[in-house]
């Protein structure tokens, strides 16, 4: 890349990838408002992205980026659980009028302004909700510096493909922190691939015939009326109170999202596993060491690091019930580590009890330890 | 019927002004000669919200009070040439009155029409920012007793070229004509009364009357003619976030003699180069074959109290950059020190690098004071505090360190008798 073929190692944040990797990827225009720890990203987005916007607030940024994505642009910002507070409302609007943009969120300790210059992995279960409905917004999550570089392209061209905005969780040890890598091991980025509808019309914005997302419009063309709401609408985008049509347009939103976003995972499976560690972010780097310890002292353990968070993959659930068996028996532990409190992958998938044989490794205010995995797991 | 419409009709109550500002709309659009498929109709949430149905232009209809944002985006992201309508009501315009500032201050290319009925009709008439004081509502019914809101004024004052106040009575088309043609920024009051709410509190109110009494007359202000607001493309000149010199990419030139990994704390204060010095050790690592990681811990306050930075070097890639318990800690302030006191007293081996104005904390780890800060000055301090760990502690050569330095941007402030020694 760049030129060179050969190429050296560099000390990188996590940030300067997700901001190079969205401007290959085709990112149109970054809408800022800066808040620690993401504002690192909005520095290098505005050296780097076509264009950049300081919006005065959060409710402003994303009701500039809903206004850009009708237009046909592909906006980016990246925010902490504060700004993403206040961008709530103007998300389910974006979602409900089905218009592509990526949204980065980075992990901060909370609750509340908590510290901003602390990590976390707090915001998976407000995420999980964050749609009135229960509707699922996609979400993955940065698990290594790799994926800083190739996540980002996979989340805007779902967010395209599947016509919502989408989240890229990430959290302020993997954006901040900085690590040397060696530059060859990122690949080639191609731009997101978008389609404009081209149908002789009339343009119905929310026909989605026999697929999930309908073909996209942009607002504003000399060739066919566009129209877009974020009320409850029938194909047309008309407004409708609740119709056959228009709950059925709602109940698409809800599908299209679960069956169209990819399950990315990774899984290393060891021969006869006396446990499976399963993680994501920040801690996937702890869960691969305690692996390495505990293989250093005899005891297998296979590893799942999710990479799509929401919708659950239904992978996930297959894989978790082949190490712990079926609801009375268990045949080894699952182990959740996560930082946090109360373990909340563990908790979208099992809900508020979890099962026999499921446990979490978890705390607040630093990195989950290796050593406190592999103590989980001997337990 | 007009070819900018779809129904002869609008959704609105009987006699509500409303039927006037759609019908003005649709002479002003046609007066200027606009295709329906050059207009963008915004919409809020309220009683104007659900006229998109009757007009056959694009329409987007989104949440309370967010229209002029929204609108905003549209506008910034589109060729010039099109019209951006936005609709609003006197509720919209309070919720979202930063959207109203922020569109005026830029110049964005948007008309905006607020629908001012100084009520929130649609949710039972409960007052708003511009409901005048003494206009009776069903949670004020002796009269709101707060001023309102002058709309024309605040975007003027916020940079708006045109902003105009009129009555919502018979033809004021050709104001509007007049706003949409603006370049940039216009915004256009229409005060009216609701039919259902306001009249039924305020028996006998007429509408004229009503302005002259608060201060609600109607006028135009302009504002300065300025480029409207687009948004600059900067393609062509935008280079890589990777470009190999801006990331000082390295090849490994150096060997060090490291075989498992040294895990670091450097704490001093904020604004002196903990993190600095700490980047340029990392690198030094990196040029002599090592992996590293690079964590800084420091309050929100940039430039006050604490800086902490922890290094790991490694010679197998490091998963968890995470440091538990630390090999080495240097110390150069007191700021550090109180940031890293229970780090050290916790450590059962490893060694301590403390400046020499320090009291040394009881710990298991070997302590040696240095003078850092008196022979580097603060400024200097945490870069040569490295110096002196990698020189006492031989993890990587010391002329990678040195070299990495002198190879920095920071090379420049730092004096030869500091470096020299170590060369």
């Amino acid at each position: 890349m760049d030129g060179r073929t050969r190429r050296g190692t560099a000390l990188l944040d996590g940030s300067r990838l997700i901001a190079e990797s969205c401007a290959r990827a085709g990112a149109d225009a970054y809408i800022g408002y800066p808040i620690t720890p993401a504002s690192l990203i909005y520095g290098y987005a505005s050296r780097r992205f076509p264009t950049i916007l300081p919006a005065p607030d959060e409710i402003t940024a994303l009701q500039w980026m809903a206004g850009l994505s009708a237009v046909g642009k592909l906006p980016v910002s990246a925010t902490s659980f504060p700004g993403m507070a206040l961008m709530v409302e103007s998300i389910n609007m974006a979602a409900m009028m089905e218009l592509p943009m990526l949204i980065v969120l980075v992990q901060r300790l909370g609750p509340s302004t908590g510290t901003a210059t602390a990590g976390a992995q707090d915001d998976l279960l407000f995420l999980r909700g964050i749609i009135s409905g229960g509707y699922p917004l996609p979400v993955f999550c940065v698990s290594d510096i790799d994926d800083c570089w190739s996540l980002p392209p996979v989340a805007m061209q779902t967010a395209v493909d599947l016509r919502t905005p989408v989240v890229l969780l990430t959290s302020k040890e993997m954006v901040m922190t900085e690590r040397s890598l060696d530059m060859n091991r990122l690949g080639d980025i191609a731009p997101v691939r978008r389609r404009a509808y081209d149908g002789e019309g009339p343009y119905r914005p929310y026909d989605a015939g026999e697929g999930e997302a309908p073909p996209f419009l942009p607002i504003g063309g000399d060739e066919h009326q566009v129209r877009m709401t974020a009320s409850t609408h029938n194909a047309d985008g008309l407004l409708q109170h609740s119709s056959v049509e228009a709950l059925a347009n709602s109940r698409r939103l809800r599908t299209k999202v679960e069956a169209g976003t990819p399950p990315l995972y990774h899984l290393d499976e060891a021969e006869g596993a006396e446990a499976l560690i399963v993680t994501y972010g920040i801690t996937a780097g702890a869960a691969r060491e305690a692996v390495e310890m505990l293989k250093e002292e005899g005891v297998p353990v296979s590893l799942l690091v999710a990479r799509t968070l929401i919708p659950v993959p239904d992978a996930y659930y297959d894989i978790l019930a082949r190490y712990r068996g079926g609801e009375k028996e268990t045949r080894v532990p699952v182990v959740f580590a996560e930082e946090n409190l109360r373990g909340q992958l563990a908790s979208i998938m099992f809900g508020e009890r979890l099962p026999a044989g499921v446990r979490v490794v978890g705390d607040i205010g630093h990195m989950i330890r290796p050593a406190d995995i592999v103590q989980e797991v001997l337990r | 019927m007009s070819e900018f419409l779809t129904t002869p009709d609008f959704p609105y109550c009987k006699g509500c002004g409303h039927h006037q500002i759609a019908r003005n709309t649709v002479r002003a659009l046609e007066a200027l000669d606009f295709d329906p498929l050059d207009v963008i109709l915004v919409t809020d949430i309220g009683c104007q919200g659900i006229v998109d149905r009757s007009f056959a232009t694009h329409t987007i209809h989104g949440l309370h009070g967010r229209s002029v944002a929204l609108g905003s985006g549209i506008a910034m992201g589109m060729e010039p040439g099109k019209e951006v309508v936005v609709y609003i009501g006197d509720g919209g315009a309070t919720i979202g009155l930063q959207h109203l500032l922020e569109a005026a201050r830029l110049n964005v290319d948007v008309t905006v029409v607020v629908h001012n009925n100084m009520l929130y009709g649609m949710t039972g008439g409960q007052p708003s920012g511009l409901t005048p004081c003494g206009f009776r509502t069903v949670i004020t019914e002796e009269g709101s007793p707060y001023p309102h809101h002058d709309l024309c004024r605040l975007v003027h004052e916020a940079g708006a070229p045109y902003a105009r106040r009129v009555l919502g009575l018979g033809d004021f088309s050709a104001e509007l004509e007049e706003a949409f043609d603006v370049e940039g920024f216009a915004l256009v009051e229409v005060l009216e009364l609701c039919t259902s709410h306001a009249l039924k509190m305020n028996p006998g109110l007429r509408l004229r009357e009503l302005a002259e009494e608060a201060d609600y007359e109607p006028g135009t202000w302009r504002g300065e003619a300025r480029p409207a607001f687009r948004l600059e493309v900067k393609e062509g000149s935008r280079s890589s976030l990777l470009d190999a010199e801006q990331i000082h990419e390295t090849d490994v030139r150096f060997r060090s003699s490291l075989d498992d990994r040294v895990a670091l704390v450097l704490g001093g204060s904020a604004g002196e180069g903990a993190q600095r010095a700490a980047e340029l050790l990392a690198r030094a690592a990196m040029g002599s074959g090592l992996h590293a990681t690079k964590k800084g811990s420091y309050p929100v306050t940039v430039g006050v109290g604490f800086s902490t930075a922890e290094v790991i070097l490694s010679r197998s890639p490091i998963l968890y950059h995470g440091i538990d318990e630390p090999d080495g800690v240097v110390i150069t302030s007191e700021d550090g020190l109180k940031q890293n006191r229970e780090r050290i007293e916790g450590m059962r081996g490893g060694t301590v690098w403390l400046d020499e104005s320090l009291n040394a904390p009881e710990t298991g780890a070997e302590v040696r004071k240095r003078n850092f800060r008196e022979r580097a000055g603060g400024r200097n301090a945490a870069i040569y505090s490295l110096l002196t760990f990698v020189d006492e502690s031989g993890v990587i050569p010391t002329e990678a360190l040195v070299t990495t330095i002198r190879e920095s941007s920071i090379e420049k402030y730092i004096p030869d008798e500091l470096l020299d020694p170590f060369d």
